[in-house]
C-alpha cells in the first residue's frame, strides 16, 4: 500500500518536472522575444528597412545586409536545391542497398551534424584558390550550400520514401519507365516534404553568421551587391556589427534588426509546417 | 512492273502468316516449365498454363500458394523485388517477355495491372487516366480527351465524374478509384488485363458494378483474376485455376472445375473445407 503511494507522488512530481521543463523554454523565448520587441520595436520602421549604414545610429538601417541576405539565399537555393534532389534521388531510388549505399547515408548525417564554423573554413580553404572572389556572394552562398546541402537531402530522402510504394507500382504497371515514374509520379507525390526541408534548411542558412565571416564577408558594406563577384554583408553579420558597438542607439538598432531575422526565419517555419500539414493529408 | 507486283505478293505473304499465326494460337500467354524464386525460396514449380484471349481467366487457392507471384511473373512487376528469378519460358503473344531484348515498357503496356488495393496517382481524375498516354509520347489533346472519355464510359464512371475530371482522385469512393484504375489501364489499350483481387477492399454494390464491367470488358481484353471468393469466380470466369503450395494442381473450365472437380484437394477448397 504505502509503495503504491509512493510511486503515486513520484508519478506526481514527474509530472511537474515534466511541466516545468517544458515551459522553461517557452518562457525563456517569450523573455527574450518580449525584451527585443521592447527595445527594438519603436526604432522599426520603413526607413529603417530602406537605409543604408550609417555612422549615426538614428540613420543608419538594415537595405544592404537585408539585400545582401536575400542574395546569399537565392544563390544558395540555386547551388543547394537541384544538387540536393538529385543525391536523394540518387541514393533513395537508383542504387543498390547494401553496405555502400549504408556508409554515405550514415556520413551524409554526419555532415548534417557538422558545426557551421567547419564548413567556413572548408569554404575559405576552397576559395582562397580564387582569390578575386574572396569576400563574394558567390563563396558565401558556396559556402553556406555545403551547409544546408546535407539538411536538404536527409530531408528530400525522407519525403521520397514516404511516397507509398503503390503509387510507383502504378506507373511501373501502365509501362513509364524508372525516369518517368520518378519526374511524374514520386517527386510531385514528394514536393511538399522536399519543399518543408529545403525553406527549413533556408532558415538555417539566413541566421549563419560565423561561417560567412570566416569567408570574408563583411561588417559594413554601403551599397547594395549589383553581382555574385561583389562584396556583401548579411543581417545576423549587420546585427553582431551594432551590438559590439558602444553607442547605446546601435543596441537598439540590433534589436530592430533582430526583430526583422526572427520575423524572416517565423514565416520560412510557418511556411514549412504549413507545407508539412497540408502533405501529410495527402496520403490518408 | 513486274517488280512492284512482286513486292505486293510478298508483302500479301507476310499478312498471311501473321494471320495464321493469330490463328494458330488461340492463347494470349502460356508458360513452360515456370520456376520462379525469392532469394532461396521456390514460389513456384513447374508451371504450364495456357491463358485463352478474349476470355476471363480465374486463379484461386489458399493465401500464399503463389497466385499473384505467377500473375506478376505475367507483366514481369517482380523484377523490382530483390533476388527474384524465373526459370522456363512465359510467353505472351507468342514472345518470350523473360528473353534477353524484351522492353519491359512495352510488355506492360500490353499487360496492364489492376492492383487489390485501389491506388490512384495523387492527381486530377484527368491527369490519372491520361498518364498512359502521356508517356508514350502521346500529346495530341483530343486524342488524349476522347481515350480518357472511353475508357471511362468503360468502366460506366464517366456519368459520375464527368464534371470534375480537374479534382482530385483521392476524393473519390474507393469503388470509384478502382474503376479509375481499370480505366487507366484500358486506356493505354492492352490486349491483357491482370487483376490481383479487384474487389477484396470493395463493398458488395462496388464489387458487383466491377463484376458486370468484367462481362463487357471479355469482348476486347483477355483477363487473369485472381480472386478469393469462390462465388466471383463460378460467375464471372470462363476457366479456373487451383493453386496449391505452388503449384497448379487443377486447370479447367470454370463450369468443371465448379461441377465436377477432378482432384480431391480442389473439391475441399471450393466447397470451403479448407483455405
Ligand atoms: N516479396 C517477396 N519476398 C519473398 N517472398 C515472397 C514475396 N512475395 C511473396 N513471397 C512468398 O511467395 C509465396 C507466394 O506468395 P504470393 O503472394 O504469390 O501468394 P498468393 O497466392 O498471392 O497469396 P494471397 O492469396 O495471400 O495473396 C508465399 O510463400 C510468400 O511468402
Ligand atoms: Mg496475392
Amino acid at each position: 500500500m504505502i509503495s503504491t503511494k509512493k510511486n503515486k507522488i513520484i508519478d506526481k512530481l514527474f509530472q511537474i518536472l515534466g511541466i516545468i521543463s517544458t515551459f522553461f523554454g517557452l518562457l525563456l523565448l517569450a523573455v527574450f522575444i518580449g525584451f527585443i520587441l521592447y527595445q527594438g520595436l519603436g526604432r522599426l520602421n520603413f526607413d529603417f528597412i530602406t537605409a543604408l549604414p550609417s555612422r549615426i545610429p538614428e540613420r543608419a538601417g538594415i537595405y544592404t545586409a537585408l539585400a545582401g541576405s536575400l542574395w546569399i539565399l537565392a544563390l544558395s537555393i540555386i547551388f543547394s536545391v537541384p544538387l540536393g534532389i538529385a543525391a536523394a534521388i540518387y541514393l533513395e531510388e537508383y542504387i543498390p542497398e547494401g553496405k555502400f549505399s549504408k556508409f554515405l547515408e550514415i556520413n551524409i548525417s554526419n555532415l548534417a551534424g557538422v558545426p557551421s564554423i567547419i564548413y567556413g573554413l572548408l569554404g575559405l580553404q576552397i576559395f582562397s584558390m580564387f582569390p578575386g572572389l574572396n569576400g563574394s556572394l558567390l563563396a558565401g552562398a558556396f559556402t553556406l550550400s555545403l551547409l544546408i546541402l546535407p539538411i536538404i537531402i536527409v530531408a528530400a530522402r525522407e519525403a521520397i520514401r514516404a511516397v507509398p510504394s503503390s503509387i510507383k507500382d502504378a506507373a511501373y504497371a501502365l509501362g513509364a519507365t524508372k525516369w518517368q515514374t520518378i519526374r511524374h509520379q514520386t517527386l510531385p507525390a514528394a514536393f511538399g516534404g522536399i519543399m518543408t526541408g529545403i525553406i527549413l534548411a533556408l532558415s538555417r542558412a539566413v541566421g549563419e553568421a560565423a561561417p560567412l565571416i570566416v569567408v570574408g564577408a563583411m561588417a559594413y558594406v554601403p551599397f547594395v551587391p549589383k553581382s555574385p563577384i561583389d562584396q556583401y554583408s548579411v543581417l545576423p553579420i549587420q546585427i553582431f556589427n551594432w551590438i559590439s558597438r558602444p553607442q547605446h542607439g546601435f543596441v537598439i538598432n540590433a534589436a530592430a534588426g533582430i526583430i526583422v531575422l526572427l520575423v524572416i526565419t517565423f514565416s520560412m517555419n510557418a511556411l514549412a509546417v504549413y507545407l508539412r500539414n497540408k502533405n501529410q493529408k495527402k496520403f490518408s | 512492273m513486274t517488280e512492284i507486283l512482286s513486292k505486293k505478293k510478298k508483302k500479301k505473304k507476310k499478312n498471311k502468316t501473321s494471320v495464321e499465326k493469330s490463328v494458330k494460337s488461340n492463347f494470349i500467354i502460356s508458360t513452360e516449365s515456370l520456376n520462379a524464386y525469392y532469394s532461396e525460396t521456390q514460389a513456384l514449380f513447374d508451371i504450364n498454363i495456357q491463358i485463352p484471349k478474349l476470355a476471363v481467366t480465374a486463379f484461386i487457392g489458399p493465401s500464399g500458394c503463389g497466385k499473384s507471384t505467377l500473375l506478376r511473373v505475367f507483366n514481369r512487376m517482380n523484377d523490382y523485388i530483390d533476388g527474384f528469378k524465373t526459370e522456363g519460358k512465359v510467353l505472351v503473344d507468342d514472345t518470350d517477355i523473360y528473353a534477353k531484348n524484351i522492353d519491359t515498357e512495352t510488355l506492360r503496356k500490353n499487360v496492364g495491372m489492376v492492383f487489390q488495393k485501389p491506388n490512384p496517382f495523387p492527381k486530377s481524375i484527368y491527369e490519372n487516366v491520361a498518364f498512359g498516354l502521356k508517356i508514350q509520347g502521346i500529346n495530341d489533346k483530343s486524342f488524349i480527351e476522347h481515350r480518357i472519355e472511353e475508357s471511362l464510359k468503360q468502366v460506366a464512371l464517366w456519368g459520375e465524374v464527368k464534371d470534375k475530371m480537374k479534382k482530385n482522385a483521392y476524393g473519390l469512393s474507393g469503388g470509384q478509384q478502382q474503376r479509375l484504375c481499370i480505366a487507366r489501364t484500358l486506356a493505354v489499350e492492352p490486349s491483357v488485363v491482370l487483376m490481383d483481387e479487384p474487389t477484396s477492399a470493395l463493398d458488395p454494390i462496388s464489387t458487383g458494378r466491377i463484376e458486370e464491367l468484367l462481362f463487357e470488358l471479355r469482348n476486347n481484353y483477355s483477363i487473369v483474376i485472381v480472386t478469393h471468393n469462390m462465388q466471383q469466380a463460378a460467375r464471372i470466369s470462363d476457366k479456373t485455376a487451383f493453386f496449391w503450395l505452388g503449384k497448379i494442381v487443377e486447370y479447367n473450365d470454370t463450369k468443371k472445375i465448379f461441377t465436377n472437380p477432378k482432384n480431391k484437394q480442389t473439391e475441399n477448397y471450393i466447397s470451403g473445407h479448407f483455405g
